[in-house]
């Protein structure tokens, strides 16, 4: 059974020079121990899709369709029910350590903080259980780390951080939204070896457009562009047999793979092309593409492509 | 805390203009705090009216025979005492709406168009005319300033919180599950304390002159001794400008009020600097 099971949902932002369509009919299922990898270019609705399930928008986001975890949806909760879940059941990793932590509070008392708040601990007992999450997440003499501030650390150690602080509370499913972003190789290496490891028993969405760390950590992988998916697939068919236009010229842009960049650039989220949204800078693109939207329909077993060269 | 409190003194150890003031300010608070030790007469008792300086009477007596010396270390009391408990109100009054205003917009409107309006209004004036009609007492004259200090601190505030709210550890803080109540005493209640603190610092600022000033027109409490009830009364002295005694009897109230104000500007000045890391970096050079 699957842990999360998103339908047809939409998050659209309205503006004053239009609606931004940031992600569209999405459909999306993580089962229970699952890892999924979301990729997709900066821009194409990844973390707005991180950002709906744990519903953490502005109240006027429109949005459509359900969320269901274990059994509710979680688009129907009131904001005191969903306070509840965040960080206790769905904790969400934010991009950027560096933003993401208080200046003016130590270390060991914002980890603490998720803590206190679910657990019901006093001030000492969060505390301890913070420097043992600081240990879990291999940061060397976590006592004395502890009291230190988000300016003593150094970027790889603030993301150790940022993930004790979304574990603290013992989730069962975890966001993570770009984790390896602007560290380097070796930390970042590091890092997808600490996320394998701490999130062995949990489920996780793995929001990224770091394929090798996506190859590395995840089970299963959706491909996202401009708001909507269009390929998922188990790891090891995305990168061995990449079907749609999109993912194979992201993989070709990697630069084991010659550093080819995708022509063009990727739509406006408010003025989204006709028919296939990557019609205009694909290199297949017919008459079809042009007219009529492509539906996802599974072309191998467990291989879902959205592409009329398929179909 | 302590480590950062330390490093806070360390640099303001620097900071030449904030030594100066927090000099003066100690040379003011102590005597006042000591007043009933350190003042050689009772400032209400009676000797020999309009006496010139001698070694009996430091600075002199006034027209009714009271000392002048004693009189202005219990006045420091008065001042400083409206000064401090005035500011400290008003920026607990003024933070508290400020916060709730910057992070919930709707009740902000509504708070801000309340600012708007004390912030439009002549303060003096109507400070006058309030101070007229509510017969003048100390607690009347704190009330006014409170009245009419808050909205500077809760517009400041504000404006922080607003930019507050919207840092990613903000959303971060969400994310893990904290009530909005949580967020505001959390984690952006220790970011505006140093603006507090200077703000604060300005206010008292501003109090000690409205007081010296209220009290100078009469409008003060008339059986407190501030220093703007001495010149008040020094003033109305008819030929107080004819001979020498406004040396001794309107002179020292006079300097009173212009250092510890200059001592509370200095104060203000290199909280500032330490506070706002980009004027920290010119005065270094």
């Amino acid at each position: 059974m699957s842990l999360l099971k998103i339908t047809s949902l939409k998050t659209w932002f309205p503006t004053r020079d239009g609606i931004v369509k940031a992600v569209n009919a999405v459909d999306l299922e993580i089962g229970d121990k699952e890892k999924l990898g979301l990729i997709g270019e900066t821009g194409s609705g990844k973390t707005i899709l991180g950002m709906t399930i744990i519903r953490l928008l502005q109240p006027s986001t429109k949005i459509e369709g359900e969320i269901w975890y274990k059994g509710k949806d979680l688009l129907k909760l009131c904001e005191e029910e969903m306070r509840k879940i965040r960080g206790k059941k769905i904790a969400m990793i934010l991009q950027n350590p560096t933003t993401s932590l208080n200046p003016v509070l130590k270390i060991g008392d914002q980890i603490a903080e998720a803590i206190q708040l679910h657990q019901g601990l006093n001030k000492k007992e969060a505390k301890e259980k913070a420097i043992e999450m600081l240990e879990a997440v291999r940061i060397p003499s976590p006592e004395k780390m502890a009291n230190e501030y988000p300016h003593e650390f150094s970027g790889g150690m603030k993301e150790r951080a940022m993930i004790a602080m979304a574990l603290a509370c013992d989730p069962s499913l975890i966001i993570a939204d770009e984790p390896t972003k602007g560290l380097d190789v070796t930390i970042k290496m590091q890092i997808i070896k600490l996320m394998k490891e701490v999130t062995a028993r949990k489920s996780m969405l793995f929001i990224t457009h770091d394929l090798g760390a996506a190859a590395e950590i995840c089970d299963n992988i959706a491909v996202m562009y401009a708001g909507e998916l269009v390929e998922y697939a188990k790891t090891e068919d995305i990168f061995k047999n990449p079907m749609h236009p999109y993912t194979q010229g992201f993989l070709n842009s990697l630069p084991r793979m010659g550093l080819k960049p995708i022509r063009g650039m990727s739509p406006s989220l408010i003025d989204l092309p006709n028919g296939c949204r990557f019609h205009p800078r694909c290199d297949h693109a017919e008459e079809i593409c042009k007219n009529r939207h492509p539906e996802m329909a599974e072309i191998e077993k467990g291989h879902h492509v959205r592409c009329f060269l398929y179909t | 805390m302590n480590r950062n409190l330390i490093a806070f003194l360390k640099e303001y150890r620097n900071s030449m203009p904030g030594l100066i003031g927090l000099g003066i300010m100690v040379f003011f608070i102590v005597p006042a705090i000591f007043a009933p030790c350190i003042t050689p007469y009772d400032p209400h008792q009676m000797y020999k009216p309009l006496e010139h300086p001698n070694t009996n009477h430091l600075l002199g007596t006034n027209d009714i025979g009271q000392d002048i010396l004693s009189e202005l270390i219990y006045g420091s009391r008065v001042s400083l005492f409206i000064a401090f408990f005035v500011s400290i109100v008003s920026a607990i009054i003024g933070t508290a709406l400020g916060m709730l205003s910057g992070y919930f917009e709707r009740v902000g409107f509504f708070i801000m168009r309340i600012v708007d309006a004390f912030l439009a209004i002549p303060r003096l004036p109507l400070i006058i005319v309030i101070a007229a009609f509510l017969r003048p007492s100390i607690w009347n004259l704190i009330f006014i300033f409170v009245l009419f200090g808050w909205p500077f601190t809760a517009r400041i505030i504000r404006s922080e919180v607003l930019s507050l709210r919207n840092r990613p550890y903000v959303d971060a803080a969400r994310m893990l599950g904290a009530h909005d109540f949580y967020i505001l005493g959390r984690h952006i209640l220790p970011n505006v304390v140093p603006l507090i603190i200077v703000q604060l610092i300005i206010e008292a600022r501003h109090v000690i002159l409205a007081e010296s000033g209220l009290s100078f027109l009469g409008l003060g409490d008339p059986t407190a001794k501030s220093w703007g009830m001495i010149l008040h009364y020094a003033f109305e002295y008819p030929t107080i400008f004819i001979s020498e005694i406004w040396k001794w009897w309107m002179l020292p109230p006079g300097l009173c009020i212009t250092f510890t104000i200059l001592s509370l500007t200095f104060i203000s000045y290199s909280l500032e600097e330490l506070i706002n890391p980009r004027l920290r970096g010119v005065t270094r050079v």
